[in-house]
């Protein structure tokens, strides 16, 4: 149990944020920040874990969010069930894509490639399809009732979706300490050499498909329950295929807490250079993708990679004298 | 580069107004023209001045920032002080500009003016009527924004079925008068929800007055080329085309057409079309824009404060579009409700605003009056272009030309 | 709708289009071939050179067409630096690092140009631009004939550089064996450098193409990246004569699916190819065999 102490920890740090902090810009920035991280950590499950860097994630967000919505405004389904709903729904797309995609060996810049078209393509239909609303969205009736999943107060929707990273992190973890997530580790790694191993690297990173799309549609399940309202360019639109990869990729791919981490260092960042470039337009997006040049330039294993070098230099430094760190972590 | 620095400057100190708002009630020193001499009154203005929608945003926010500027120069709102700024930017997404009606309300402002695009308008206005926040909606046009029953929301503008009508009213009008030249149409828009939308009303309700729809192309944005599009339109012959399309596409469109020489027998009629109430598109093509028809928003060219407005818009070096004098509009809306709510408190300046009967406006309008939220004096104007300039053709209470139609022979 | 009186001028059109299309994924082509990079500034940097070609005729007269042979150098230059300076240090000889670096540059390209020139929409009025040529079936429009033809004539000026330059067989060998090539001791730094200059400087022609007939904001880019990705993987990452190909198909393809599905579907045509073909054949119509 000692490896889901930091979870804890974590988690219940950030639950204890609303009983601080009263300030609903705040605390709409975390959910914001948060919603983001949830969508990394599907990413990073098929991208960090598994090497498979997709460039369209905005498929799984898309339909979970889509599904959640249409649900409830068309057919009058009950939101809990509609956000299960969606969740399903993305994991469905997910292993569709995965099983086409990863049955014909695609890898690498292909993979991301056609990633990229396959939400293009959804993004496409859903701004014509009657169903979804075509052009004018899907706009769901303001309801604050916890029944319609629709609360008053911003407290309870940062705890929803702290919950929700919370089951992301643990899903993570225990991935990473399963004999699947070594296999998926292994295919990342050197697939040939896993195949080899008698691995079925197909079916491997299909799982890992179906899962990452599944948390990430459940980012988009809570985007629509947050802001009640769904078009075209929001769920499919790149902007989340982007924010899906970079946060993980900033915070450490490969690693449990990366999406969480690259999630809130890029959106306070993002907050802090719009603070500093004052309001004219695009000067903060200037800062924005220097920085992502730069953690990549000088901080190739994101933050998680850089605090661990920093641990590393910390241990090996007082190797001459016995320091009270050095016992305490050999303890 | 000496005028546009002037511009820029006045932004970047009401950035700096902006910033020490949210900061805290501290005084910042800050330079003379906004210094309240009673408490003020904080405003938010919030548009989408960054991403996709950053011209229509930057034009919004002028007009807004102007009607600011010449309220506070004559002393403020009476009893109240001068209007403090809180500068907002959408960045052309819902949740960019949800985070900032969060940021406003924390600041601590009285009302919000803006929006822009349906989107994120419907987004915004939902965020602030959490907090009972009174929301002034400047261009927005779908209905769902004003039928959603929320207390807080204003919308000073006409919607799309108000549009909508008028102008399939006016084109009946227009086309009468001339001895009914034109039978069949043909409707070219844009896929998001404000061409969709328009091309639905105009599918159910062209029929019942007369005319064939022969097709309806949507098409997406941005749209690379519109030679195809030509082509249908060049085999079907329409007597009217009406596109619905933002400004680039609406461009393309136009200069295609004239490309290709496919020229509608009767009229190109638009409705809300991107550039044909557009004088920088008749500044830069005035070939591809002479005789077009628009039914849109439309200052009243007879009013002499509209006129007056244009010439300083020009003299900062900026086009007079319906963003920057709808918004010079919905400020000047507001000054009036704080005045006579005479507080700054929320519930009673949403008060002010539903029992508003204002006329001070430049639009070619009536009275205001609020209809759950929907301004009912507001209405498009049909303008077309003739020569190098746009002239209002219809309502002829405003009117300062009459219409060419149908198209005379080439 | 099956006229011919419609048909014969949309394939035309597609294949004016399909020409300039052809012509930014060249760059892209290139740049994947040797450097096996997705290269995700292409689009941004479209953006920057339609820009340059704007103000290369609105402050000095420039005709695009002249224009084009003074930008392509510059951009040559500017791509070198950009490779040299900044991806090649910043991604530590990673692929996927090198994929990131590329978007982070996108990022801040295309919001340097909102931050100078504003979203405004800008375009240049150009007296041929209203000009059409009559072939009998089609008016078609003399700025994007031109187009065509100079889509082509920079095609072949590439695949003469390629094939009977020094520089050009370097970049060939580094392109088929990075290892070898090092050993042989040829800088690998600079050939990539190089490919990335050329591959900006094709977009630099592009821009100046487009232009007479389009509009020039911060994101106009963005619209044609995606459709370059899919001709280059049509016509197999790294072939030049493919994206030639490549472009033309996807033109052609995108007007007869816009005509039948409408303008709004139309542009899934494109993505479903692009799809298939991944799928059933992810070296594309030339590519070589990996």
């Amino acid at each position: 149990m000692r490896a889901y102490l930091p979870i804890a920890v974590v988690v219940a740090a950030l639950a204890a944020v609303p009983l601080v902090v009263h300030s609903n810009v705040a605390l709409n920035f975390l959910v914001v920040a948060l919603l983001i991280a949830l969508a990394g950590q599907g990413w990073n499950i098929l991208g960090g874990y598994g090497g498979q860097y997709s460039f369209g994630h905005a498929a799984f967000f898309g339909t979970g969010a889509y599904v959640t919505a249409v649900l409830q405004v068309r057919y009058g389904v009950n939101a809990w069930v509609g956000f299960i709903a969606g969740i399903a729904a993305a994991a469905a797309v997910g292993a569709f894509i995965g099983a086409l995609v990863f049955r014909a060996r695609l890898r690498g810049s292909y993979f991301a490639l056609v990633t990229l078209a396959f939400a293009e393509v959804l993004r496409i239909v859903a701004s014509v399809a009657p169903i979804t609303g075509a052009g004018v969205g899907t706009l769901i009736k303001l309801d604050l009732r916890a029944g319609a999943l629709q609360f008053d107060s911003r407290a309870v929707f940062y705890w929803v979706i702290l919950a929700l990273v919370a089951v992301s992190l643990v899903i993570a973890q225990l991935l990473e300490r399963s004999r699947f997530g070594a296999w998926l580790i292994a295919v990342r790694e050197n697939e040939d050499a896993a195949r080899a191993l008698g691995v079925d690297a197909t079916m491997v990173k299909l799982g890992a498909m179906t899962l990452s799309a599944a948390i990430t549609g459940a980012a988009g399940c809570f985007y629509a329950q947050y802001f009640l309202f769904v078009d075209a360019g929001i769920a499919y639109g790149t902007w989340i295929s982007i924010q899906a990869l970079l946060t993980p990729i900033v915070g450490g791919a490969g690693t449990v807490f990366g999406p969480l981490l690259g999630a809130l260092v890029v959106k306070a960042f993002g907050e802090g250079a719009k603070v500093i470039a004052g309001d004219a337009p695009g000067l903060d997006l200037i800062a924005y993708g220097a920085a992502l040049i730069l953690v990549i330039a000088f901080a190739r294993r994101g933050v998680m990679g850089a605090i661990a070098d920093v641990r590393k230099w910390l241990m090996r430094r007082p190797a001459s004298s016995s320091s009270p760190a050095r016992e305490a972590i050999h303890g | 580069m000496s005028d546009h620095r002037v511009p820029f400057s006045r932004r970047k100190f009401l950035a700096s107004t902006a910033l020490g708002a949210a900061a805290a009630a501290g005084s910042l020193a800050m330079p003379s023209i906004l210094r309240a001499q009673g408490a003020g009154v904080k405003v938010g203005i919030l548009h989408p001045v960054s991403g996709a929608l950053s011209y229509s945003g930057q034009q919004s926010r002028l007009g807004a920032t102007m009607a600011v500027e010449e309220i506070n120069a004559a002393g403020g709102i009476k009893g109240l002080g001068k209007i403090d700024v809180v500068l907002g930017d959408a960045q052309s997404t819902s949740e960019g500009g949800t985070a900032e009606v969060e940021k406003m309300n924390s600041a601590g402002v009285a009302c919000i003016v803006g929006g822009y695009a349906s989107n994120i308008c419907l987004a915004t206005t939902q965020a602030a009527a959490r907090y009972d926040l009174p929301y002034i909606v400047d261009v927005g046009v779908t209905d769902a924004i004003v039928t959603r029953g929320l207390k807080n929301t204003f919308r000073f503008g006409p919607g799309f079925g108000v549009i909508a009508k008028t102008a399939l009213a006016n084109l009946v009008a227009i086309n009468d008068k001339a001895g009914k030249p034109a039978k069949t149409v043909m409707i070219v828009h844009e896929d998001s929800a404000f061409g969709s939308g328009l091309a639905k009303l105009l599918n159910t309700q062209l029929p019942a007055q007369g005319f064939q729809v022969l097709e309806t192309i949507p098409h997406p944005t941005p749209t690379r080329d519109f030679n195809n599009v030509v082509l249908k339109i060049k085999a079907a012959a329409p007597d009217i085309v009406i596109p619905a399309d933002y400004y680039n596409e609406y461009v393309l469109l136009a200069r295609t057409m004239q490309q290709q020489k496919v020229r509608p027998k009767a009229a190109i009629y638009s409705v809300l079309g991107g550039a044909a109430s557009s004088y920088k598109f008749v500044k830069e093509f005035p070939e591809a824009a002479q005789y077009i028809m628009d039914c849109n928003h439309w200052f009243d060219p007879r009013n002499p404060k509209a006129q007056a407005l244009k010439k300083k818009v020009e003299a900062k070096g900026q086009f007079f579009t319906y963003e920057v004098y709808l918004n010079y509009c919905c400020v000047g809306l507001l000054a009036d409700a704080l005045e006579r709510a005479n507080s700054t408190d929320r519930a009673k300046i949403t008060e002010a605003l539903a029992s508003s009967t204002w006329s001070g406006h430049i639009m070619p309008y009536g009275p205001t009056k609020f209809v759950n939220g929907q301004n009912q004096g507001a209405a498009p104007a049909n303008t077309q272009v003739q020569g190098h300039d746009i002239q209002v053709i219809l309502p002829e209470a405003f009117a300062s030309a009459k219409p060419v139609y149908p198209l005379p022979k080439a | 709708m099956l006229s011919p009186v419609i048909l014969i001028p949309a394939i035309l059109n597609g294949l004016l289009t399909g020409a300039v299309y052809a012509l930014i994924a060249l760059g892209l082509t290139l740049i994947y071939g040797v450097l096996h990079i997705i290269n995700f500034a292409h689009g941004a940097l479209l953006s920057a050179a339609m820009f340059a070609a704007f103000f290369a005729f609105h402050q000095f007269g420039l005709d695009p067409y002249v224009a084009a042979f003074l930008l392509a150098p510059a951009f040559f230059a500017f791509g070198y630096a950009l490779q040299r300076l900044v991806i090649g240090p910043a991604s530590h000889g990673d692929d996927r690092n090198m994929l990131l670096v590329t978007l982070g540059i996108a990022i801040v390209v295309e919001n340097a140009l909102l931050y100078a020139f504003r979203a405004d929409t800008r375009t240049i009025d150009v007296p041929y631009a209203f000009q059409t040529i009559d072939f009998g079936v089609a008016f078609l429009a003399v700025p994007r004939v031109i187009g065509f033809a100079a889509a082509f004539a920079v095609a072949l000026l590439l695949w003469v550089i390629m094939n009977l330059t020094d520089a050009g067989k370097a970049i060939r060998a580094v392109a088929k064996e990075k290892l070898g090539a090092e050993l042989v001791g040829i800088d690998v730094a600079h050939i990539y450098a190089m490919t990335f200059g050329l591959g900006t400087a094709c977009v630099a022609v592009a821009a100046c193409l487009l232009i007479p007939t389009y509009y020039v904001n911060p994101n106009v880019g963005d619209a044609f990246v995606l459709v370059a990705f899919t001709i280059v993987v049509l016509g197999g990452m790294g072939s030049v004569p493919g994206a030639l190909i490549g472009g033309l198909i996807v033109g052609v393809v995108e007007s007869l699916s816009g005509l039948f599905l409408g303008e709004s579907l139309g542009q899934i045509g494109i993505f479903l190819i692009f799809i298939a073909v991944l799928l059933v054949r992810p070296n594309g119509l030339f590519g070589a065999k990996a």
